[in-house]
C-alpha cells in the first residue's frame, strides 16, 4: 500500500532510516522501528499468518497490541505482535503457520 | 524475563493523555515517576489524532510531544515496548510484572486508555478488514494508507472523527455505511437511532461533529428525524457519502478483502429484497465504538461498575480518581470514554490526589484536590466531542455510588 510521505497535517517523518528485512524468504524494504506490521502493509502484504487451525489468511485488525490477529514469527524473538514490535535491519520474519492438529482431529472446511 | 527490580514512588501503566499528565503533575511535585507503555513510542493514541476547531487543525501529536518534553524534563523515566501483565500488592508495595522485570513502586496509576469493540460482520477475518482505529494508526502514526480504497462500516463519533482523518490523509473512502443487524451490532443497525445519534450531536459547535450535523438538518429540513427521509444516496460529508439506509450484508474475498455486499434497509433496518449489490473495495474499517481497557484494574482486585454512557464496565473509583484498593488510582478513559482534554484533565487531578496521599501537600491537600476535580467539571463542560449524551450524569451517578459505599470524603 501506499506510503504517505508528506502527511497533509501531521508533515514528514524525521530522519527515516531504510532497512532492509526477509519475510517468508523475501527480501523486502522497510523503515528502522516502524512495526513490522507497517512495513509489510506498505510492501502490500496483507496475510500475516495463516490460522493455527484452519489455515485460513488472516491480517493486522486493531494495530494498537489489544487483539493479536497480527501475531507472526521473528527469528531468535519466537511469536510477537507485528504491530508492536519495531523493525531491525535483516530481521527474519515468517507469517503465522497452520499447525497440525492431530490431537483434536477436527475436520475443517 | 529479565529479574532486574527498579523503585518509584509511583508507576503509571500507559503514556497517553492521562498518564503523560499526571507523570508531569506528579513529577513536579517531587515523586519520581515511572511510566509503562507497550507501544513503541509515547503519546497514545494522541499520536494520530486531528480535528479541525474554529478554522486551526487541532494536533495531538504536537501536544503530545509538549508533554513528553515535560516529562523528560522533570526526568521521568517513560518505558516504551514493555507490557504490563500483572499486578500484586506485597506489604505496602505493588510488584509490576512487565515483559521487562518486575517494577516497584507503593503507587500504581492506571491510566490504559480504550479498546475498540469488536464488530463480527460476515468476512471480517479476512485480511484487509479492520478496526477503525487500526486505520487511524496505520495512515496517521506509521504513514502507511490502509489501502486503496475502503468502506467504513457503523456510524458513531468515532468512526465520523476518523473518516475525516482519512479523507484529509488522502485514503480514499467508498462510503460510511450501517454494520449488519444481528446481536452485536443492536441499536447499531438501525437507521432511525443513527439518526438521532447524529443529530444529537450537531449542537456541539464548532466541532466537526457540527457540520455534518447541520448538514443532515439541512437535508431533512425541520419536518423531524424520519429515517426514510434519509436520501437513500446518502448525503455526502467531507465526500464521503454517509448511508444511513445501506447495511453491509458480507465481506467477500479469498485471501483479502475484495469487495462487500451492500444492501438497502428499510426503518425498521430490515433488508429490501432485491436491493443487493456488490461494491469493490480492497480494505474495510469496522467502527464499533470504545470501551474502558481495564484488565489491569480487574488483576489489582478493583471492582467493577456498569455504566454504558461511560463506555461499558469500568473499575470502581471516586471523583478523585481513587480507587477501593489501597495505592491503585485511574485515570483518563479507562474510567469511562472521553476526549483526550478531559483525559489529561483527569491526569492532572490523580496526580494531585496522589501528592495528597502521599502527604506532600500538607494541610492544602483537600483545596489543592479540590480545584483539579473544579478544572475537569471546565473542561468537560467545554468538550467539543462527546461520546456519549449523559456523561456527566453517569459520573454523578458513580461518584453517589462511591459517597454510599465508603463513606463521604474518602
Amino acid at each position: 500500500m501506499e506510503r504517505i510521505q508528506d502527511h497533509p497535517i501531521l508533515g514528514r517523518k524525521t530522519l527515516r532510516e531504510p532497512i532492509s528485512f526477509i519475510f517468508n524468504g523475501k527480501p523486502m524494504a522497510g523503515y528502522r522501528g516502524e512495526p513490522i506490521a507497517a512495513a509489510l502493509l506498505a510492501a502490500g502484504v496483507r496475510t500475516l499468518r495463516k490460522h493455527e487451525e484452519s489455515g485460513n489468511s488472516r491480517g493486522l485488525y486493531c494495530a494498537i497490541g489489544h487483539c493479536m490477529e497480527c501475531r507472526l514469527s521473528v527469528k531468535g524473538k519466537g511469536i510477537v505482535r507485528s504491530c508492536l514490535t519495531p523493525l531491525e535491519d535483516g530481521m527474519k520474519v515468517f507469517e503465522g503457520q497452520q499447525l497440525p492438529n492431530e490431537i483434536t482431529g477436527r475436520l475443517l472446511p | 524475563m529479565k529479574s532486574k527490580r527498579q523503585q518509584s514512588d509511583l508507576i503509571i501503566v500507559g503514556a497517553g493523555p492521562a498518564g503523560l499528565a499526571a507523570a508531569a503533575a506528579a513529577a513536579e511535585n517531587g515523586l519520581s515517576v515511572t511510566i509503562i507503555d507497550e507501544f513503541p513510542e509515547p503519546g497514545g493514541r494522541m499520536l494520530g489524532q486531528f480535528h479541525e476547531e474554529r478554522g486551526h487543525w487541532w494536533v495531538g501529536k504536537r501536544i503530545a510531544d509538549e508533554l513528553i518534553e515535560k516529562n523528560r524534563a522533570q526526568g521521568v523515566l517513560i518505558r516504551c515496548g514493555v507490557s504490563v501483565y500483572g499486578m500484586l500488592k506485597v506489604d505496602d508495595m505493588w510488584e509490576v510484572s512487565t515483559s521487562h522485570g518486575t517494577m516497584l513502586a507503593p503507587r500504581v496509576l492506571l491510566a490504559t486508555g480504550a479498546a475498540e469493540i469488536p464488530m463480527p460482520a460476515n468476512g471480517w477475518t479476512l485480511p484487509g478488514v479492520m478496526s477503525i482505529g487500526a486505520a487511524q494508526v496505520m495512515t496517521n502514526v506509521h504513514y502507511v494508507k490502509p489501502g486503496k480504497r475502503g468502506i467504513i462500516v457503523g456510524v458513531n463519533v468515532l468512526a465520523m472523527a476518523i473518516a475525516r482523518e482519512l479523507s484529509v490523509s488522502g485514503v480514499s473512502l467508498a462510503s460510511i455505511v450501517l454494520p449488519p443487524s444481528g446481536p452485536f451490532a443492536g441499536k447499531a443497525a438501525l437507521p432511525k437511532e443513527n439518526l438521532q445519534l447524529l443529530m444529537s450531536l450537531s449542537h456541539l459547535a464548532p466541532s466537526p461533529i457540527l457540520r455534518f450535523g447541520g448538514k443532515i438538518a439541512n437535508a431533512l429540513g425541520l419536518a423531524g428525524i424520519v429515517s426514510s427521509l434519509f436520501p437513500r444516496s446518502g448525503i455526502k460529508l467531507w465526500d464521503i457519502p454517509l448511508k444511513l439506509r445501506t447495511k453491509v450484508v458480507s465481506i467477500n474475498g479469498t485471501d483479502r478483502v475484495e469487495s462487500v455486499t451492500l444492501a438497502d434497509v428499510n426503518g425498521q433496518g430490515e433488508i429490501i429484497a432485491g436491493s443487493e449489490r456488490e461494491e469493490a473495495v480492497d480494505f474495510v474499517a469496522l467502527a464499533g465504538g470504545l470501551y474502558p481497557l481495564a484488565e489491569l484494574a480487574s488483576i489489582a482486585g478493583c471492582p467493577f461498575i456498569y455504566t454504558p454512557e461511560l463506555g461499558g464496565h469500568l473499575p470502581l473509583h471516586s471523583e478523585r480518581m481513587k480507587t477501593p484498593v489501597e495505592g491503585l488510582y485511574v485515570a483518563g478513559n479507562i474510567t469511562g470514554v472521553e476526549s483526550a482534554l478531559v483525559a489529561m484533565a483527569q491526569g492532572q487531578l490523580a496526580a494531585t490526589s496522589i501528592c495528597s496521599d502521599a502527604g506532600i501537600f500538607g494541610h492544602n491537600g483537600e483545596s489543592k484536590v479540590a480545584a483539579a476535580i473544579e478544572e475537569v467539571h471546565r473542561v468537560r463542560a467545554s468538550a467539543l466531542i462527546q461520546f456519549h449524551p449523559g456523561i456527566p450524569e453517569a459520573r454523578r451517578k458513580i461518584y453517589r455510588m462511591w459517597q454510599e459505599t465508603f463513606g463521604a470524603g474518602v
